[in-house]
């Protein structure tokens, strides 16, 4: 996919000489040397990533790890002490006063904050209608544009309404709204849904979901909720003391976590909501196909030592699951025929899910079912790869609590 | 103690007479402008029969204020009517309105550039401290020795007293706009003035109004130091109760600068509050 933001090196520090402090700094000299001898604080370190167009980035962190002061560098609300930030394949950190104003305009949908930040003597309309305001946009325009986004936020009827008069989640709808007004493709979201409370934040994260689904904006979205980071973020990007420690995707960075810190921040986790489907299966190896006769697909069962197998014809299409027992049954009763054909009826119906799946809707499958494994198939019907019980016990149990003690059981893995 | 006493009345008069013999021909200048300004104010307001006048300021106190503060903005006005009082009270009112619009016209883009620029803030606090603590009689002098007797260094005067407020309150209230609001505007590529106008002010704009409504307050208060140049008014009535000792003549002349007071505070405090306020 095509990298839409590309930051390299990016440094913001906080004091009288920041290229000193940074020179320092490069020299090896620690953070707290920076600020006990220089008194200058480094907010962000020397860092680098890129984001992908139309992808959900979110900047994930504890208070003070330098999440929000990385988002304001990217549009230099905050000024870099160093490095570059290539939009589009302009760098932001070479343009003049007038050029950037310009180009805030052009790409970026203002800024989403936790507090809203939404114009008080201002009404619901007429705060969406900021940022094109700003633009010197006509009013018609602006009129129809703000009412088409305040559809898309649920706010319809509040249009003149002022902030006061509405509650949190319905301010933050103004906030995001205002910013999907403006004709640009970049929306910084900083802790945008920290101040809700948690069914009205649940609630406007599938809203930003949905909205991301047709809007298909690069959204950078700052959060110290890794819940909230796991469940909207395509890319998670872990910060500690104003540096990437780790960037990927949920199920990479329950994985695979880059070091103890993220182990750490990912431990208490609930793994069966991120895992899916395509992180526990096997490759399809062991199954059957439909035209092999019955006394090839059991010795097939029995060479594995399982009790069963799936089922495909010849291209790869999954058909079903045979028992070994029943299988064994059956020929015994046609043990005198040279060539028996395959029953039907022996073939049973199986669970079978595709790769997205998280673990929790997988372990629901297996109470449906009686039988077999889990397979898991692409959109053609096709095998892709087997679940065993096994597997999903294994994969949960990383971060499984005792109940009793609250402990870990398995802190290695 | 010492021998040498340092000549700084000498100093003083000689800065005081220097600027009024180089700048004599600005002072004549803005000397007209503010007598242009004051004068017609009021030859306006009592061109109107006073009855008139009086619905008016009534109305505009009941649709600033609600009907409660029109109905004491009415009888009181009517009382200074009654009691003879009527020309002073617009002479004062003319007085106070003028200097309020030369306040808000200097000390508005005074709090807004302090607001901006830390280091102007800097230089420009001890300025303000000094003009509020200098006892406002001191006033009198300098304004009398560049505009002569009369309303014009009267509403001078009035003007240096009143001024500070509103710098200061401009000032904090810019300041205190939310960091959010000021990024939220700059995130979406406001230039300078667009951020001034539509998130700074407006937001300010509580603090604003309070500012402005202090310095009338202050303008109120040297009413009757002015009367002291000749600046006429209720001030004079004042004044002269006090040289013939004739307290019912001076509680009556206090009396209506009360009355005045309060209907400009309930109007001004009526700006602050109206159009934020959610239903």
């Amino acid at each position: 996919m095509e990298d839409k933001i590309t930051v390299k090196n990016l440094s913001k520090i906080f004091g009288n000489n920041p290229g000193k402090a940074l020179e320092e700094l490069r020299k090896g000299k620690s953070k707290d040397d920076i600020l006990g001898e220089m008194n200058h604080k480094v907010g962000v370190h020397e860092v680098s990533f890129s984001v992908r167009k139309s992808e959900i980035f979110v900047l994930m962190g504890l208070s003070g790890s330098g999440k929000s002061t990385l988002l304001r560098l990217i549009n230099r609300l905050h000024e870099p002490s160093g490095g570059e930030i290539i939009i589009d394949g302009t760098d932001l950190t070479k343009l003049n006063k007038k050029q950037l104003r310009e180009f805030r305009r052009k790409h970026f949908c203002g800024m989403v904050f936790q507090n809203f930040a939404i114009l008080p003597h201002l009404t619901v309309q007429e705060n969406v209608e900021f940022g094109l305001e700003l633009q010197s946009v006509d009013k018609e325009t602006r009129a129809a544009k703000a009412l088409e986004v305040i559809k898309m936020v649920g706010l319809e009827g509040n249009e003149n309404s002022y902030p006061a008069e509405l509650s949190g989640g319905m301010q933050q709808r103004v906030g995001l709204a205002r910013g999907l007004a403006v004709d640009a493709d970049i929306l910084l979201m900083d802790e945008a849904f920290s101040a809700l409370d948690p069914i009205i934040r649940r609630q406007m994260q599938d809203e930003l979901l949905e909205i991301q689904d047709r809007m298909q904006k690069t959204i950078i979205f700052v959060t110290h909720d890794l819940d909230e980071a796991f469940r909207l973020g395509n890319r998670i990007a872990i910060m500690k003391d104003g540096k990437i420690v780790q960037v990927g995707s949920a199920e990479d960075i329950i994985s695979k976590p880059a070091d103890d810190y993220v182990k750490a921040f990912v431990e208490d986790m609930d793994r069966s909501a991120i895992l899916t489907a395509a992180s526990v299966m096997h490759p399809p190896e062991d199954t059957a196909f439909i035209g092999d006769g019955p006394r090839t697909i059991l010795r097939k069962i029995r060479k594995k030592g399982l009790t069963g197998i799936l089922i495909t014809n010849t291209r790869k299409e999954l058909k079903g699951y045979v028992r070994a027992v029943e299988l064994a049954d059956y020929i015994n009763q046609h043990k005198d025929s040279e060539n028996i054909p395959m029953d039907e009826k022996l073939i049973h119906e199986t669970a079978a899910t595709d790769q997205n799946t998280p673990l929790s809707d997988i372990i629901n499958l297996y109470t449906e079912h009686e039988y077999g494994p889990i397979a898991v198939t692409g959109d053609d019907n096709k095998l892709k790869g087997v679940i065993v019980k096994g597997a999903v016990i294994a994969a949960l149990s990383e971060s499984y609590s005792h109940p009793e003690n609250g402990k870990s059981l398995d802190k290695n893995l | 103690m010492f021998s040498y006493r340092i000549p700084l009345r000498q100093w003083i008069t000689t800065v005081v007479e220097y600027l009024e013999r180089e700048l004599g021909p600005a002072f004549d200048g803005f000397s007209a402008f503010v007598y242009f300004l004051v004068d017609n104010l009021k030859e306006g307001m009592l061109f109107l029969p006073p009855i008139v006048l009086i619905l008016l300021i009534a109305a505009l106190t009941w649709y600033m204020a609600g009907w409660k503060n029109s109905i004491v903005a009415f009888l009181g006005l009517l009382l200074s009517e009654n009691i003879g009082l009527w020309e002073a009270f617009v002479e004062t009112l003319a007085l106070v309105l003028s200097a309020e619009i030369l306040v808000v016209t200097v000390g508005l883009p005074l709090g807004i550039w302090s607001a901006r620029s830390d280091r102007f803030n800097s230089i420009l606090r001890p300025i303000l401290d000094f003009m509020q603590t200098m006892p406002a009689f001191v006033y009198l002098i300098p304004a009398v020795m560049f505009f002569g007797l009369g309303l014009v260094p009267g509403v001078v005067a009035t003007f240096v007293f009143a001024l500070p407020p509103l710098i200061r309150l401009t000032n904090l209230g810019i300041r205190q706009v939310p960091i959010e609001l000021v990024e939220a505007a700059d995130a979406f590529g406001a230039t300078e003035m667009q951020k001034l106008l539509k998130v700074q002010i407006p937001v300010a704009r509580p603090t604003i109004l309070a500012g402005v409504n202090q310095s009338i307050m202050l303008g109120l208060s040297m009413v009757v130091i002015a009367a002291m140049i000749g600046a006429g008014g209720l001030g004079e009535d004042v004044l002269r109760g006090i040289q013939r000792l004739q307290v019912g003549q001076g509680f009556e002349a206090g009396l209506v600068v009360v009355i005045l007071a309060i209907i400009l505070d309930r109007i001004t405090a009526g700006l602050g509050v109206r159009k934020n306020a959610a239903k």
